[in-house]
């Protein structure tokens, strides 16, 4: 398999997977400060002021405050909408009635971006930690639950049809073969999901809390407007983002789920 | 064989499936009667699309006949069952488990040893020893039908049904295939009902080759094949089953010309 990938690949130089990277953000962080020096601009923060910027959160112990309890946040919402999503994804896509029942309200719920249940989260929640958790147990929950559903009712029915023949129902039957069988495309609804709940924690601490990534944005804007630690905070958005997807991808590499990515 | 009361009885067994509109159903099956009796190998072989999967679908218990009676050791089939399992031509073997999870899939309410041994056994007997840690995606297609083989014949089944095996394999892969199936089938004696489009390999297979008719189909004509095996694919006997079947089906194909007119 990763032959495949080598050879088309053979045209590129050693070691390019590290210096072409590198070089593009080498020329865009010299761009960057070009344009800022262009344009004369005393508000919009050159790469360097950033960097200072994030050395200053760092020394006042700001900025793992802030990661922190952004992430505490998105945990739960996270972890709740897995909980809810996923045996509500598999039971919706096993049992037809359920589905028929479900399925519409879900289908309108779904395209209902999460920021715009803001003012109904604080309304309900008040400016608490709940309210933020909310909005990303929402933001999270339609991916995961919608993939979960797909994931049972495409699956191959040649599995259902063996199992059924080794006399598996009932529980036995979830947990042994349609469980499996949909994993690969729960973790990839799970991957998504993290994503926009990334997205959306930043936007919810904008409004509804008073700490976090997305808070620190709009404070540093409001109280002196600090853009250089703006970008700050959206540079850290961005690594951590990064992070956890390099995260979730981890558990497509697990044996139990490799096979249903195709070749890569 | 004759007197025995036979393992598999199939008697007058028709099958529609619903048509485009509902007043014009798809007739696939009509009439259908076969017997098999226990420890034989019988190949079912007719034009694709001629419904010998869909029969071997109401055998194994994963369709519901529309009229007939079907009877597998005695008992009227009522969905599928662990003493007669089925390997499927898209392959079965679940891919989330390894090739000893799969073989031990159908043993998981016995002893861990007797389960252990089992699965060593039978990995061995399909010539898979040394790779009971791989996954299904690892594996080649003939590897994936061996243990999916394995997995069937690891639960104690009596009968197996075999929807076009090796039907996806290269030709050499087939050809070995072939002659393990024998092998396994002369060591363990199990029932085997194999439904095939390849006349070749019905006639180096079976016991006895049924040949099915188009659509409506219906057991055309039975092909006994009283060969030893291995069999020698250039001796006589072989060939005159051989040229016999593709006559009947022939005949079929070019509306009339050699053979007995039905």
């Amino acid at each position: 398999m990763s032959d495949v990938t080598v050879t088309s690949f053979k045209r590129g130089l050693p070691g390019a997977a590290w210096w072409l990277p590198l070089g593009t953000a080498a020329v865009f962080l010299a761009l960057w400060h070009m344009l800022v020096r262009l344009s004369g601009s005393d508000l919009f923060p050159t790469p360097v002021e950033v960097a200072k910027g994030i050395i200053e959160l760092i020394q006042k112990g700001l900025l793992l405050k802030y990661v922190v309890a952004s992430l505490f946040r998105v945990s739960w919402g996270f972890v709740l909408a897995v909980l809810v999503g996923v045996p509500l994804g598999l039971t919706l896509g096993w049992f037809r009635a359920a589905f028929q029942s479900m399925n519409p309200i879900i289908q309108i719920l779904r395209p209902i971006s999460p920021i715009a249940w803001i003012p109904v989260a604080i309304l309900w929640f008040g400016v608490k930690d709940s309210a933020p958790i909310f909005l990303i147990f929402l933001a999270s929950v339609f991916p995961i639950t919608v993939s979960s559903m797909a994931a049972v009712q495409n699956m191959q029915s040649v599995y259902l049809r063996a199992a059924q023949n080794f006399g598996l129902k009932g529980p036995q039957l979830f947990r042994r073969v349609i469980f499996p069988a949909a994993l690969p495309q729960i973790i990839t609804g799970i991957r998504i999901a993290l994503g926009v709940a990334w997205l959306v924690v930043v936007a919810a601490e904008m409004i509804a809390v008073n700490s976090g990534l997305g808070y620190l944005i709009i404070d540093a804007r409001n109280a002196g407007k600090r853009y250089d630690l703006v970008v700050a905070g959206m540079v850290m958005i961005g690594l951590i983002g990064l992070g956890l997807d390099v995260l979730v991808r981890r558990l497509e590499k697990f044996d139990e789920v490799r096979w249903g990515y195709g070749q890569r | 064989m004759d007197n025995a009361e036979p393992l598999i009885n199939i008697r007058d067994v028709w099958m529609s499936f619903p048509g485009k509109t509902a007043d014009a159903p798809v007739h696939v099956l009509e009439r259908v009667d076969l017997t098999v009796s226990k420890g034989e190998f019988v190949c079912i072989v007719g034009p694709s699309g001629c419904g010998k999967s869909t029969l071997l679908n109401i055998v194994g218990g994963f369709l519901k006949e529309s009229k007939g009676d079907v009877r597998v050791e005695g008992q009227p089939v009522d969905g599928p069952d662990p003493a007669r399992i089925f390997v499927f031509q898209e392959n079965g073997v679940f891919p989330w488990l390894t090739v000893a999870e799969n073989v031990g899939f159908g043993l998981l309410s016995r002893p861990a040893k007797e389960r252990d041994e089992r699965v060593a056994h039978y990995i061995q007997m399909v010539g898979l020893t040394g790779f009971e840690k791989s996954y299904p995606r690892e594996l080649s297609g003939g590897m994936r039908q061996r243990v999916e083989i394995a997995r069937a014949l690891a639960a104690e089944a009596r009968v197996l049904y075999l929807d076009e095996p090796f039907g996806a394999l290269d030709f050499l892969t087939r050809l070995k295939m072939r002659s393990d199936l024998i092998r396994i089938w002369q060591a363990e004696g199990k029932t085997i009902l194999f439904v095939t489009h390849d006349i070749e390999e019905a006639v180096q297979l079976a016991d006895r080759v049924l040949v099915m008719s188009k659509r409506p189909a219906t057991i055309q004509e039975e092909v006994i094949v009283d060969l030893p095996r291995p069999r020698d694919l250039d001796s006589p006997g072989y060939l005159a089953a051989r040229d016999r079947i593709f006559s009947i089906m022939g005949m079929d194909v070019h509306g009339g010309g050699a053979g007995d007119p039905k």
